[in-house]
């Protein structure tokens, strides 16, 4: 049962071939079994999946049944959820119980989703690997030894290893496609301004994603059907009307323009991933495609530019954290100075005080202009070149990541070469455009993606095209033995 | 050696909305702490800003008040700054691209000369929170019900050269933001609040000296006499060989003095950045026409409109449309009495006098416009003096009726009947002979003797033009 996708499981609870509740239950027991080993649960909200699953069941047989209905699924921990603790991954929150439920959890509450819990992340979602949660890294499915990618590896790992049947992630430079790529399934980034950010704890403002990471692009259609949308509650996101993202998942390919950036395919990438997304390529040709080289020149320069604009937004996001009204409270503050530097001090892990630090000071006085002008320059020329791209084809196509997943504590002490890790993901989050992250290989034993970049709202063409390869292919059904 | 000051102000104006600027909680002031905090205003992780356009309509009223640029891109940035009752570590407030460009407003000073003071910018931002120090042993507690609440700030430039002309651009700008309904311009609560940049220099310099900025003053009198208090403390340290330090300052007003808040060289670097979390502001021309189109009369338009059709004087016309209420409580009087000179003596003597003693806003007044236009009626069909009716007004003020029940409840009808009079004339005659015998030998003066005794014996109900000339009649025998 827990094999399915969730386009699958949808279709057995419709027939009845089993019960929310049963389906659910079957997630636990996996859970409990295996997420001590993992990792990547932060919270498993047993009472509240079982209630939903046997609300869901109701539902249905009262013929109200959505979607989703039934269907149990994760949430990264960054995501508000009313009355269970929302952490971030971080000590800071580690007592915080949200008092309210962000847009996208309450849509797909709404929808009839089942939440199973809050999955594990980099501490306020920046990191690349799940090592800097407050509540220890999460472990890749495919080699406990390596890393699930991040920031949303608590919810790749999830999916990977059939702790739940879909989950919601967040991307700011990457952290839903990464992870994606690190453990084998597909994960959609969506515009930015597509989904709400209402109740989604920020670190870039300007960049940060919700959406989903499932097995399949169908799944993820599925998934986007109910998140998407405009919300009033987020000025920035966008007041036009959702596509139907499952409407044109099974249109042919043929005639289809795919670029493919010569950038992306450099010196860094690994060997073995070059191969195999290039293997991608040749059956989409076999679909219909065509393919051609481009150039994204600016594809380096959205490394400081990412690096600046993301800590220098998170370094005032994060100010709301002070220790007064809820969260972490350092003990018996001598003064007002004393309550912040060591609430603070004591409240936030090691890379998120360097991003606040680095933040703080591409913002300073006589350095503004020098960093975060100047990043927001390049965030505008690196949106020209896509542009410039997309004169000439539909969708872009470049590998995901330049390696697969690295062992654990591997880059942990050299922050930089992680960053670097970061150069296929970073450029789409500051243009603000659509990415699908799909398995297309696996190298050493360990999955590695690709990700097709689209136009602005072009959801449904890159669900479309990820469904066709993945139609013809079958690396996102393969699943990690645990 | 002659100074001449130098004086710019930073006024915040909190806007009349009924909900924040940023989130839909309540506006209203004097809540129980924090009832008023949603989880925007409260900085809940997670939480965004929506951005109010009633807000937006209001800056965009002011600016075409004082004929100034209105940004048609305006942009929210982030002011950082750590304090417990700024909730998410930063002030969203616009740097810059405000809504408000370049503008000016006119003052008249005492001498009724006039100036024209350039207003250099006004932009929106949010309020910030209470923290209350007093019921908390050794504990801040902290108030969010005002965080969020939509301000806009307006920065003057440093235009004006005494205390006088400070509070008379201050009392300009709470006409104008009380004319155009955007705020109750309650400086009590707090609605208006005033910061003073101060700074002396030797007459004729053209440089600028060190200036000080006196924060959050909250009344016209202390305007005054902080900016008076401030000069002076510059003047002496100067004269006495020092330098004045640029810094913030706080007036006490129960010492009559300033002293240090903090001093510049350890300010915040407030790290100013646009606000991701709202779009910039855009406006068209159609929806500044359309804020255009619904502006009342503004105070100038008014002043020139009461003189040229009311006939009445510059003083006059001025005190009268100081404030929108003065001004529209007058011309209802003058709808009921047809007599704006009249009208004008009442609201301005007898009315402005009885609100003042009993500390009373015109909009609470007991007696209304119409109540007040028909005593003047009485007055005009001479059923009562005038200085009956001063009685009969106090009377009314205090709710004991209307004009015309307290006529006639306490028998203050003007007594008109020539019989009446001539009896009472020639009983004072007769009473004073000798009076009589001075002023026909030429002591004119007593003629005033003669009618104050004549109104003594009618009670003062006699009518005062008849009195006068029977009395002259009968005393010239």
């Amino acid at each position: 049962m827990l094999d399915k996708t969730l386009t699958q499981l949808a279709a057995g609870l419709a027939r009845g071939d089993f019960s929310s509740v049963e389906l659910t239950q079957a997630y636990l027991d996996r859970i409990r079994q295996h997420n001590a080993d993992l990792n990547a649960y932060i919270t498993v909200t047993d009472d509240i999946a079982l209630a939903q699953a046997a609300t869901a069941d109701e539902q249905r047989a009262a013929g109200n049944a959505g979607p989703l209905t039934g269907l149990p699924i994760a949430h990264k921990d960054i995501f508000c959820t009313q009355g269970v603790r929302t952490s971030c991954g971080s000590r800071m929150l580690d007592n915080f119980i949200a008092p309210y439920e962000s847009t996208v959890t309450a849509r797909l509450a709404g929808a009839g989703a089942v939440m199973l819990g809050k999955t594990n992340l980099d501490e306020f979602a920046m990191g690349s690997s799940t090592e800097s949660s407050y509540y220890g890294p999460t472990r890749n499915p495919w080699n406990r030894d390596t890393v699930p990618g991040g920031s949303s590896g608590g919810s790749a790992t999830a999916v990977a290893a059939r702790l739940a049947a879909a989950a919601t992630g967040t991307d700011t430079g990457g952290s839903i496609r990464q992870p994606a790529a690190f453990t084998g399934i597909t994960g959609l980034k969506p515009t930015y301004g597509r989904v709400s950010r209402w109740g989604m704890i920020a670190y870039g403002s300007s960049l940060d994603c919700g959406g989903p990471m499932t097995q399949t692009a169908e799944d993820a259609a599925l998934m986007l059907n109910a998140i998407a949308g405009f919300d009033p509650k987020d000025s920035t996101s966008m007041d036009r009307p959702a596509d139907d993202y499952q409407a044109r998942l099974n249109e042919p390919l043929a005639g289809l323009r795919i670029g493919l950036p010569k950038e992306y395919f450099g010196d860094g990438l690994n060997d073995g991933i070059r191969a195999a997304v290039m293997a991608a390529v040749s059956e989409l040709e076999k679909l219909g495609a065509t393919v051609k080289e481009i150039s994204l020149p600016r594809t380096e320069l959205s490394i400081p530019a990412y690096y600046i604009i993301a800590p220098a937004e998170a370094s005032t996001n994060l100010s709301r954290y002070d220790g007064v009204r809820y969260g972490y409270r350092c003990k018996d503050p001598v003064d007002l100075e004393d309550l912040y530097k060591r609430t603070r001090a004591e409240g936030f892990g090691a890379e998120v005080q360097r991003r606040i630090l680095v933040g703080t000071y591409a913002l300073s006085a006589g350095y503004y202009d020098a960093y975060y002008k100047k990043a927001q320059q390049l965030r505008r020329l690196i949106r020209d070149d896509f542009q410039t791209g997309f004169q000439e084809v539909d969708v872009i196509l470049a590998p995901t990541t330049p390696s697969p997943a690295w062992t654990l504590g591997e880059k942990s002490n050299d922050p930089v070469a992680m960053y670097l890790e970061d150069i296929y993901t970073l450029s789409t989050n500051l243009a603000g455009l659509p990415a699908l992250a799909l398995p297309c290989g696996q190298v050493g034993g360990l999955p590695v993606g690709l990700q097709l970049i689209g136009n602005y709202f072009e959801e449904s063409h890159l669900l479309n095209i990820g469904h066709q390869y993945q139609q013809a292919t079958d690396w996102h059904l393969q699943a990690p033995v645990l | 050696m002659e100074w001449e000051t130098v004086i710019g102000l930073e006024i915040h104006v909190q806007l009349s909305t009924r909900s924040k600027i940023f989130s839909g909680s309540s506006t209203q002031y004097g809540a129980e702490p924090n009832t008023q905090a949603s989880l925007v205003d409260l900085a809940m992780p997670g939480a965004l800003p929506v951005f109010n356009e009633n807000a937006l309509r209001k800056a965009v009223a002011f600016g075409l008040a004082i004929d100034a640029h209105i940004g048609k891109r305006s942009v929210f940035d982030r002011k950082n700054y750590f304090y417990p009752d700024l909730p998410k570590g930063y002030q969203i407030t616009q740097m810059d691209d405000p809504i408000v460009g370049l503008g000016e407003v006119e003052i008249v000073l005492d001498d009724g000369s006039t100036r024209t003071i350039g207003v250099t910018r006004a932009h929106l931002e949010e309020d910030a929170g209470k923290s209350l120090h007093e019921d908390f042993e050794g504990m801040t507690g902290i108030d969010l019900n005002r965080a969020g609440t939509p301000l806009l700030e307006i920065v003057s430039e440093p235009d004006m050269r005494s205390a006088k002309e400070a509070v008379a651009y201050l009392k300009k700008i709470h006409s104008i933001v009380t004319y155009i309904g955007i705020s109750d311009g309650n400086m009590a609560e707090g609605s208006l609040r005033c910061d003073a940049n101060v700074s002396v220099r030797p007459k004729g310099q053209t440089e600028f000296g060190t200036r000080t900025e006196i924060k959050n003053i909250n009344s016209f009198k202390f305007v005054e006499k902080a900016i008076n208090v401030e000069v002076q403390r510059h003047i002496d340290v100067i004269e006495d060989g020092g330098t004045v330090t640029q810094e913030t300052r706080l007036y006490d007003a129960d010492k009559n003095e300033t002293r240090s808040m903090r001093s510049k060289e350890f300010a915040n670097d407030y790290r100013y950045f646009p606000e991701p979390d709202l779009l910039p502001v855009e406006i068209d021309d159609a929806y500044i026409q359309d804020v255009k189109d619904r502006l009342p009369e503004l105070p100038d338009a008014k002043i020139q409109r009461f003189k040229a059709d009311y006939g009445l004087s510059d003083y006059d016309a001025t005190v009268l449309a100081a404030s929108r209420a003065m001004a529209d409580y007058f011309e209802a009087v003058v709808d009921v009495t047809k007599d704006a000179k009249l009208a004008a003596n009442w609201c301005m003597g007898e009315l402005a006098g009885q609100l003042n003693r009993y500390e009373q806003d015109i909009a609470d007044s007991p007696v209304s416009a119409a109540d007040l236009g028909l005593l003047i009626q009485r007055i005009q069909d001479n059923t009562v003096s005038n200085k009956i009716a001063k009685t009969v007004f106090e009377a009314m003020f205090r709710g004991e009726g209307s004009a015309d029940e307290i006529i006639e409840a306490q028998g203050l009808k003007q007594v008109s009947d020539s019989g009446a009079i001539e009896a009472m004339i020639d009983e004072v005659i007769a009473n004073n002979p000798g009076q009589v015998a001075d002023y026909r030998s030429g002591k004119d003066k007593l003629f005033g003797f003669f009618v104050g005794q004549v109104m003594k014996a009618s009670k003062g109900q006699a009518n005062p033009a008849q009195v006068n000339d029977i009395l002259k009649s009968k005393l010239q025998g």
